[in-house]
């Protein structure tokens, strides 16, 4: 193994990394591995090791990625269902630098749930730098979900690249329980009339974590249309960062775009900052955003312990209902009550309250 | 026999003066009623007996069979046996009747088992549509539905004292015969009767909860004390005898209570 090379870093100064840690990061601190991956279900679609190249990379992150990229393709052809989720598992190891890369073919017509989980072998610091490339073509429809359980002291910094032709359906999901810093920036493009996409994200930082998230609905086409939803709780002196952009292009009209952020803050210490925001060039659209950061809700509150339910009852009532609207959307299918009992078991219940 | 005593209670919000000497006194199998106009300190009498945050309390003193029902955080209020129906139930997203009626008998250290048949069977005596059930707590429901929600709660939980915050605001005729019909009932079963605090702003509650007194609070104080002819007699000549009764001047505990004019019209309708 050879120590990775000293990335040409961005600085926080530069808006998209603005309030990240991308400041105390050092690249060369890790050395670069190949990736512990597996892959169970998708039989006659998944090939692993092949290098794809990507359509563009935004950073050098995943210029990195291109360049040790450990890759796993997913190709379905036209008309092709896969009848059962494919389930991509990365394992990382302490003092590693690795480049998940997954690339998904979706053809005309054709059908596929894939479900990518990033945890670790041991504690520790690692760095992990997947990429996520994603095409879909007319009439196709991906159902995608990544999770990560990674050890708090990782670090994450990924890119979802997605883009829908005509009519296609694209849905998103997030479940980001893990890491020390743990970044996805998402580009999901629109490039065909009637396509949609549906993006639901659950974050939950504790201790020193922070999360950041970072987001584009890119219309670029007519008629397309594209909701999101992003749940987020921060606790103890954990940060979290949302922001998200709809970008509907000129001739995107009769499109319609919405974007939900709401976050949690449970202890006192604890931070999020949420920036919706929207760049709109034509007339005939139908767009909303809406953004929260605050604590749990007094009349919620109150109203369970006036049941008689004591009060770190409640926070945890609260606090999951609060996430399963997102888990709700899932399609985790037997891994949800995994997620939820993940969720619930991070609550530091009575311990840095307000 | 339980007993919810409560003596020259005074309280304030935001430093104003709203509660200003209440003595009350519900005993098990008692039904009460507190009836006022607007702004008399009806929902801040419930509010403060249940220990919401917001209220502060400056004098006086609430117990439930001794017990000093003031120094309790509100779970333990409950849990001691006082129960509020809320005037308006909280929407709870996500959160499941059933989760939440697990956490309160548990806490209570009752029996938590067929908690799916038990619901299904109380929501059944009132009208509660069995489909209901599964939504998260309050959360897309109409204003009789939530009130019917409430009162499946109470018959649940089975508490010793319960005050009904305004049950009949928001519901149709239906459930407000379904679900006063059901506190009568539990307010005269044999063992353990269950005491009743229902504050209302109209009399058409105790049309079918049948009250043994109704105290009428005005600005603050229960001004007049008597059996249900007492609510017989507000219908025709509604509040302005109270209401000046109780004018000691430079009074600031009411803004919504006109001597004499809306509240006269809002008790006739």
């Amino acid at each position: 193994m050879a120590r990775l090379r000293d990335l040409p870093l961005p600085s926080a100064d530069e808006e998209i990394w603005r309030y990240s840690r991308i400041d105390a990061l050092d690249p060369t601190s890790f050395e670069v591995d190949a990736d512990a991956v597996t892959v169970d279900g998708g039989e006659g679609f998944v090939s692993v090791g092949t290098r794809v190249e990507i359509a563009a990379e935004p950073d050098v992150f995943a210029e990195a990625n291109s360049e040790h990229q450990h890759t796993v393709l997913i190709d379905v052809p036209r008309g092709e269902v896969v009848a059962e989720p494919i389930v991509i598992t990365h394992r990382s190891s302490p003092g590693t630098a690795t480049f998940p890369r997954t690339v998904v073919r979706v053809g005309e017509n054709a059908e596929v749930t894939i479900i990518e989980r990033f945890s670790s072998v041991d504690p520790g610091s690692a760095l992990v730098c997947p990429v996520l490339s994603a095409e879909v073509s007319p009439a196709g429809r991906v159902n995608y979900l990544a999770t990560n359980d990674l050890d708090v002291e990782a670090w994450q910094v990924g890119h979802q690249l997605i883009s829908g032709d005509r009519d296609s359906s694209v849905r998103l999901s997030t479940v980001t329980l893990g890491g020390h810093y743990t970044r996805v920036r998402t580009e999901a493009r629109s490039t065909g009339p009637g396509a949609s996409t549906k993006q639901v994200a659950l974050y939950f930082a504790g201790g020193d974590q922070m999360h950041d998230f970072r987001v584009i609905q890119d219309h670029d086409a007519p008629h397309t249309s594209s909701d999101l939803l992003f749940k987020g709780a921060v606790q103890d002196r954990a940060r979290s960062v949302y922001t998200g952009l709809i970008s509907i292009r000129e001739h995107a009209r009769g499109t319609a775009a919405y974007q939900t952020n709401r976050n949690l803050t449970l202890s006192a210490g604890a931070w999020a900052e949420s920036v919706p925001n929207l760049d709109i060039r034509t007339n005939d659209v139908k767009c909303s955003h809406a953004s929260t950061v605050g604590p749990i809700d007094d009349d919620q509150r109150f109203y369970l312990e006036s049941r008689g339910v004591p009060p770190e009852t409640a926070e945890r009532l609260v606090v999951l209902g609060f996430f399963e609207e997102v888990l709700d959307q899932l399609p985790a299918g037997p891994h949800a009550d995994e997620l939820r009992s993940a969720v619930a078991a991070k609550l530091d219940l009575g311990g840095d309250r307000r | 026999m339980s007993e919810l005593v409560i003596s020259g209670l005074r309280a304030t919000v935001a430093g104003r003066e709203i509660l200003r000497g209440v003595d009350l006194t519900v005993r098990s199998g008692e039904v009460h009623a507190v009836m006022g106009p607007n702004g008399a300190g009806k929902s801040t009498l419930s509010a403060v007996v249940m220990g919401r945050s917001g209220y502060e309390v400056t004098a006086g003193s609430v117990t439930l069979d001794g017990e000093d029902v003031l120094a309790m955080p509100t779970w333990q209020r409950a849990v001691a046996g006082l129960h509020l129906v809320m005037q308006y139930p909280t929407e709870v997203p996500g959160v499941a009747l059933h989760d939440v009626m697990v956490e309160a008998l548990g806490s209570r250290g009752r029996d938590t088992g067929s908690m799916r048949d038990r619901l299904v069977a109380e929501a059944g005596r009132i009208g509660f549509e069995e489909r209901f059930l599964d939504r998260a707590l309050n959360v897309d429901l109409s204003g009789g539905e939530k009130k019917r929600n409430e009162t499946l709660q109470l018959a649940m939980l089975e508490p010793r004292i319960a005050i009904l915050d305004e049950l009949d605001s928001g519901l149709d005729i239906d459930a407000l015969r379904d679900c006063s019909r059901r506190v009568e009932e539990m307010s005269n079963v044999t063992e353990r009767p269950l005491g009743v605090l229902a504050i209302t702003h109209y009399n058409r509650l105790l049309t079918e909860l049948k009250p043994d007194q109704v105290h009428i609070l005005v600005r603050g104080r229960i001004v007049a004390s008597g059996g249900p002819e007492l609510a017989t007699t507000l219908e025709t000549d509604g509040y302005a005898a109270f209401v000046e009764g109780s004018d000691d001047g430079g009074d600031e505990a009411d803004t919504a209570a006109e001597p004499g004019s809306a509240l006269d019209d809002l008790f006739r309708i």
